[in-house]
């Protein structure tokens, strides 16, 4: 009995040493994390109308979404914020003033703030000078531990702006990360994805990570979150209410509660260089965009009638294209 | 000086595939512009490397030969190019689009503050005449890549910074060797001078490849579904007609995208380029960015319930049905006439 006492006393001590030294560990491991997320137009859903007549794209006939693998990328952020209390995500993107949606999107989600890089003299900009632009406001926000986006951008497919970013930062990279191992002593073990296969890597903070589609999926909107942000407005969504006669929800709100005014900044708000933003920042250039038509075949049109299928199998068998 | 530079990927000693694409792409490049074709190798244990790329034209083999080098991580690879590229000033690097080309490009490229453009499915050299600034620019790179998720063609140059970077795919651009080749001239590197310690900071602690689930890329004959399929349950039927004709069975990205089919099995730009004899497409679109990985199909089949699909443009046959019916015909009349 004495014994069991004993031991048992010794397992609660060991316990409470145990939620300590965790506590203590949980604090140091609070990150600051920056995600990168672009509003893009939804290109895998390209309707008819998605072109104009003259071969240029119709961009109002397509939605603007939250980027796909941004939205991996936003998942693993905020699986580190449930991981280790007292972690910051924070969302960084650059567009048009509607993209202040992406933000909002990232607050129903557990974001904690966000920024909108936005300027006139960003467009135009290849991922060179995109990425220029992202580093001067990551500077601007200050220190950070992570940086995540996604892998690429389904408008451009290029995945160039995350290691661009990185590189203007002066940081290392983890490109094509699927998952999360552990956090441990100022380092992150990865699992990335490699041609044929994975890879897992050990990375000392701080870091930027593209994150892979096959990622786990970002959790739904939370709809305590999306209460407390629905009225989130950028400076030009509510211009553009006010252009068209409109009055602001509640303006009274928006006085009383600082985050529900979207930040934007411009070229000068993060002290960028204005040649090295937009076209004039951009080494490469579009010489031409073409709509292709196909060089027409002369093709045979079957019906897909018994007769007709086996006709044409007998073809193909007899001049050795199958078997 | 100003030659041609083609990174060439290493799979242990051995340089992948899509590198060996390049090279013979870089030598047609470099016959026309009448420059240099170098290669650079980074990686351990690189003494064969100079007998691999030989008979493809290369004039010059810059090794970068250490322990630490391989396998691939960015940083001490990015920190090799960049020192390199700077005192060769190339005008033009090609890389291939694999994972490693696209950790790896951008990196050096914003280094270099040089241009690149990600999966190119074609290479070209022309002129190009800057209107507004009066500027004509002789030999330029035409970087040439479908944009905005297939939907157009775009014709990318970079008219000032070098070197115009491009990464290309494998299977895009085809091996060629040449008529009378000559051993390269071999500039072996002291590493040291290119990386530093702390270049190394990130670690590889395990690397699972598998062997490929299938042969999709060599394979003659390539049944191919889009999102006209419908379903997971509806490719099963290509994957029973596939296995009657001893096929592969391959995707487009919409396919893929809906969770129909396995991303390994993507056909098109921005996944695998074939070239069977037989493309058998089924209820496909036909995106330009699908048609750019399987164009050059000998004989291709759609089968489409919409006449207006523009695949049937360059399809041999179109036969018009839906996948659900036709699929099960094809394979009874092969079963019924093949023996």
């Amino acid at each position: 009995m004495y014994f069991v006492q004993l031991f048992l006393g010794r397992r609660k001590a060991f316990l409470k040493f145990a939620i300590l030294k965790n506590s203590l560990k949980r604090r140091t491991m609070s990150l600051r994390i920056i995600v990168l997320a672009k509003q893009v137009p939804d290109t895998r859903n390209v309707g008819k109308d998605a072109m104009n007549a003259n071969g240029t794209i119709n961009r109002a006939a397509l939605p603007a979404i939250f980027n796909p693998e941004d939205l991996n990328a936003l998942e693993l952020a905020l699986r580190l914020k449930d991981k280790h209390p007292g972690t910051t995500v924070t969302i960084l993107t650059m567009g048009p003033g509607r993209a202040a949606e992406i933000i909002r999107e990232g607050l129903y989600r557990g974001a904690d703030a966000g920024y909108l890089l936005t300027d006139r003299a960003f467009a135009g900009a290849d991922t060179l000078a995109t990425s220029y632009a992202i580093s001067m406001a990551i500077r601007k926000i200050g220190k950070f531990d992570l940086i995540v986006g996604g892998r690429q951008a389904i408008d451009g497919d290029t995945a160039q702006v995350g290691p661009q970013v990185a590189e203007k930062l002066g940081i290392p990279q983890v490109t094509y990360v699927e998952e999360v191992i552990k956090t441990e002593a100022g380092k992150i073990h990865l699992k990335r994805r490699i041609d044929g296969g994975t890879e897992e890597v050990l990375a000392p903070f701080p870091l930027l990570l593209t994150v892979n589609g096959s990622a786990a999926p970002c959790r739904p909107r939370n709809a305590r979150l999306v209460q407390k942000y629905k009225y989130a407005l950028g400076q030009q969504e509510k211009d553009a209410l006010q252009k068209e006669g409109k009055s602001l929800p509640y303006p009274a709100l928006l006085e009383a509660r600082p985050y529900l005014n979207i930040i934007e900044w411009s070229v000068a708000d993060v002290q960028a260089d204005v040649v090295q933003c937009g076209l004039s920042g951009s080494p490469t250039k579009v010489k031409t965009i073409e709509n292709i038509v196909f060089q027409a075949k002369e093709s045979k049109t079957i019906s897909g009638s018994d007769e007709e299928v086996e006709a044409l199998m007998i073809e193909l068998l007899s001049n050795h294209t199958i078997g | 000086m100003n030659g041609i530079f083609v990174y060439c990927e290493m799979e242990g000693t051995r340089v992948a595939d899509v590198s060996i694409e390049l090279l013979s792409k870089g030598r047609k490049l470099a016959n026309e512009l009448s420059c240099t074709l170098s290669a650079i190798a980074i990686g351990h244990r690189l003494e064969e490397v100079a007998a691999q790329v030989t008979p493809y034209g290369v004039e010059e083999l810059h090794l970068f030969d250490d322990a630490r080098l391989y396998p691939y991580t960015t940083l001490p690879h990015a920190a090799i190019l960049v020192k390199l590229f700077q005192q060769e000033q190339p005008q033009i690097c090609l890389m291939g689009a694999t994972v490693i080309g696209r950790d790896l490009g951008p990196r050096v490229s914003s280094a270099l503050t040089s241009g690149l453009t990600a999966d190119c499915t074609e290479l070209l050299i022309g002129d190009h005449e800057d209107k507004k600034a009066g500027k004509i620019y002789q030999n330029l790179l035409y970087q040439i890549r479908p944009a905005f998720g297939g939907n157009i063609v775009a014709t990318i140059i970079n008219p000032d910074n070098r070197p115009q970077m491009a990464t290309v795919r494998e299977g895009v651009m085809k091996k060629e060797t040449i008529a009378t080749p000559t051993a390269p001239r071999i500039i072996t590197h002291n590493v040291n001078e290119y990386v530093s310690t702390t270049d190394f900071v990130v670690e590889v602690i395990d690397r699972q490849v598998e062997k490929a689930k299938h042969n999709l890329k060599n394979s003659p004959i390539v049944v191919a579904g889009g999102y006209g399929v419908g379903s997971k349950e509806g490719f099963d039927l290509l994957f029973d007609l596939a296995k009657e004709l001893h096929a592969e069975v391959g995707a487009s990205r919409a396919a893929v995208d809906a969770g129909f089919c396995d991303h390994d099995r993507q056909i098109g730009q921005t996944g695998l380029t074939v070239r069977p004899k037989l493309y058998i497409a089924c209820g496909i679109s036909g995106q330009i960015q699908h048609v750019a990985g399987m164009q050059d199909a000998g004989i291709i089949i759609s089968i489409n319930n919409d006449p207006n699909a523009p695949i049937n443009t360059i399809a041999d046959y179109v036969i018009q049905g839906t996948v659900e019916d036709v699929l099960p015909k094809l394979i009874k009349y092969y079963k019924k006439n093949s023996k």
